[in-house]
């Protein structure tokens, strides 16, 4: 063995390679404990070079990361509730931007930790890293007491798409309804497929990692690109209508204790702030507004909760017969069935999944037994994610029928960023006098208002007057 | 509760408000408390295991970062030093020279310098190497094997969930601890026992 592979390093390539072809149909696999070729044994003092390995970012750097989110959470909360800052508001999220985004590169965020904390309750193999936790958790304690904070300033996702809002247009409420159905899809199908262990959705189309890492691969470079772009005119659509995290923050901010309020004071229905707003997130009064007859109320309401039961199962049937599909996405499923495809079709060429299944001669028995068990998770997921779905659905259609009476311009608590750009334009808020100078946009604004025939700005519609009055 | 004591200071709709947000509060707390004392506190990163790894060239397309985290190294400790390395040459290669029709490397990266006959040393220029494999598919069948992948973690950005990973065909990449990220062979074979060292004592 020796003389052979003392020829094979010395003799002429041909014949070694020839050789070499020949020994490997007879020789077994490296992957064991014995050298092929013996280590030389060198006679000039020659040393064997250290292989060299750079460590991993340290833990503290995590920890540093909790402490950096809450401190920066605790500044926008300032700057939302107390001194109802727009200025600080957006300075702020220009440094987290800077800091979350480009310097940190996105990972671990609040809306990627949904999947890990899905997972660590539903893979008991997995536990969720403390650090990631409190990622997790601390935005939406922030919501609940404060409102959507988070998104006002520290997320780098909001931030990158507020700095693009240009041109905001109002969606109808048809659209934004339908729309706003999306980020409990997503939320849902990022938990299930968490949950199944089948991937990290959520992570995988984030839109703006690419650009945080000045990196990466086309078709998120322009997913991201699109986004932004889209941004200019229907300010922050990933926020208002992907968002899965926006869902928890809503459904947080929605019982908030001290929110953003447009007015510090009392509101005088002066109605400048109606077009300060670009995400449409502001509830209009309605006090003068006609009342519909009680009793087709009632009967439209009647409709509605006899739909919600049905809604659930149609929902919980779709995701049923979905669960097949979804389940593919799973990497042990989708071998699977490529298996069982080339065992019915011997015609089929292997794909590299199922050659190296063979390769590594592992039991196809286990595999199939893994591969069911995933799809019948996935299918009680179905089920349960196609159900929340058709609540959620019902629930909004009952919201949007019911009308409470609304006396003053609020927010809409859910759904509010927090971004105080409607502070500014309120006439009692004193901290925002300077605002109110001939020019800003909420003089002008005012003027139109007041005077909407003699004031030439096409761009400021004036509301119809019989809509409020 | 104390707001039943004074229904008459709180709207109904308060009421509601304040018992929805201290229920949430407690499951917020409840999450927090399960992660702090159910948790493994131990912190980990992905590393690929180079015994799995089939080199289907995934790890140079599906990494975030391009060029891939994933790096080829050189164990050399079990590395033969050959004339005529399987990794560095083509298999139809000309001549054993330097010369890029020679190489098997697509970008150049394996550096191959003369010690003493027969023996060169081969080593990986990681601004260079893409982590396509095709250097370790060849050490493995026909040598030492020491050419195979690792994740750099200078480079890896450490993603929630590893987009090589989940495109992995042989699942090779797993989360390992912090304290020992690499899962280096000649570090491994150390730790190994050989059937002769046992017999032996």
């Amino acid at each position: 063995m020796q003389t052979i592979l003392g020829y094979l390093r010395g003799r002429t390539f041909l014949t070694a390679a020839l050789t070499a072809l020949a020994l490997a149909a007879f020789l077994p696999s490296a992957s064991g404990d014995e050298m092929r070729f013996p280590q030389p044994e060198f006679t000039s003092g020659y040393d064997f070079p250290e292989t060299t390995v750079a460590p991993p970012k340290t833990e503290a750097g995590q920890w540093l990361d909790v402490a950096l989110l809450t401190l920066a959470l605790s500044i926008a909360t300032v700057f939302a509730v107390k001194t109802r800052s727009r200025r600080g508001i957006f300075w702020l999220s220009v440094i987290c931007l800077g800091y979350f985004g480009f310097i940190k590169q996105g990972c671990v965020c609040p809306i990627g930790a949904i999947q890990n904390v899905a997972m660590g309750i539903f893979d008991s193999n997995y536990a969720v890293p403390l650090t990631v936790m409190l990622i997790f958790l601390i935005p939406l304690a922030f919501a609940l007491y404060f409102g959507r904070v988070f998104c006002a300033s520290v997320c780098a996702l909001g931030a990158i798409q507020d700095l693009v809002i240009l041109k905001p247009i109002n969606l109808p409420r048809k659209v934004t309804l339908g729309l706003s159905m999306i980020p409990y899809l997503y939320l849902g199908a990022g938990i299930l497929f968490a949950a199944t262990n089948t991937g990290f959705i959520i992570c995988r189309y984030d839109p703006f990692i690419g650009f945080f890492r000045l990196n990466g691969n086309s078709p998120y470079l322009y997913l991201g690109a699109g986004f932004l772009l889209t941004g200019v005119f229907i300010a922050r659509p990933y926020c208002r209508f992907f968002c899965p995290y926006g869902v928890l923050l809503g459904m947080m901010s929605r019982f908030s204790r001290w929110h953003l309020s447009i007015t510090p004071s009392e509101c005088v229905d002066c109605r400048l702030c109606e077009t300060s707003c670009p995400f449409d997130y502001i509830d209009k009064p309605n006090t003068g507004l006609d009342r519909e007859n009680r009793e087709s109320g009632v009967k439209r309401l009647t409709h509605l909760f006899v739909m919600l039961p049905v809604l659930i199962v149609l929902g919980g049937w779709i995701g049923h017969r979905l669960s097949i599909p979804m389940s593919s996405y799973n990497q042990k499923v989708f071998t699977a069935e490529q298996i069982l495809a080339e065992q019915a079709n011997p015609d089929l060429e292997q794909t590299l999944y199922t050659e190296t299944f063979d390769e590594m001669g592992l039991s196809e028995d286990a595999l199939m037994q893994e591969a069911l068990k995933i799809r019948k998770r996935m299918n009680v997921g179905g089920w349960l994610l196609g159900g929340f779905l058709g609540l959620v659905f019902g629930v909004k259609l009952i919201g949007i029928s019911t009308i409470r009476s609304q006396k003053d311009y609020e927010v809409v608590k859910p759904s509010c960023f927090s971004c105080a750009r409607c502070c500014g334009y309120c006439p009692s808020d004193a901290m925002h006098k300077p605002n109110f100078v001939a020019g800003s946009p909420a003089y002008n604004a005012a003027l139109a208002l007041v005077n909407p025939e003699k004031e030439a700005q096409p761009a400021k519609k004036a509301p119809q007057e019989s809509k409020v009055s | 509760m104390a707001e039943l004591k004074t229904p008459d200071k709180l709207s109904r709709f308060e009421f509601i408000r304040q018992g929805i947000a201290r229920t949430a509060a407690l499951a917020l707390g409840f999450l927090g408390g399960f992660a702090a004392f159910g948790s493994r506190k131990k912190n980990t990163v992905w590393q690929l295991d180079p015994m799995k790894c089939v080199q289907c060239e995934h790890c140079s397309t599906e990494c975030v970062v391009q060029p891939s985290a994933v790096k080829c190294v050189q164990s050399y400790p079990i590395c033969g030093y050959c004339r005529l390395c399987f990794g560095y040459f083509e298999p139809n290669a000309p001549e054993l020279t330097a010369a890029a029709e020679n190489q098997l490397c697509p970008t150049n990266a394996i550096e191959r310098i003369f010690v003493e006959d027969p023996y060169w040393e081969y080593n990986i220029i990681e601004d260079l190497c893409i982590g396509c494999a095709k250097c370790v598919k060849p050490c493995e069948q026909f040598g030492n094997a020491s050419f195979y992948l690792q994740i750099r973690h200078d480079l890896c950005v450490d993603c929630n969930n590893c987009s090589i990973a989940m495109q992995c065909p042989s699942e090779a990449f797993s989360r390992v601890p912090a304290d020992q990220p690499y899962i280096l062979k000649h570090k491994t074979r150390e730790q190994q026992v050989t059937p002769a060292q046992f017999s032996q004592s």
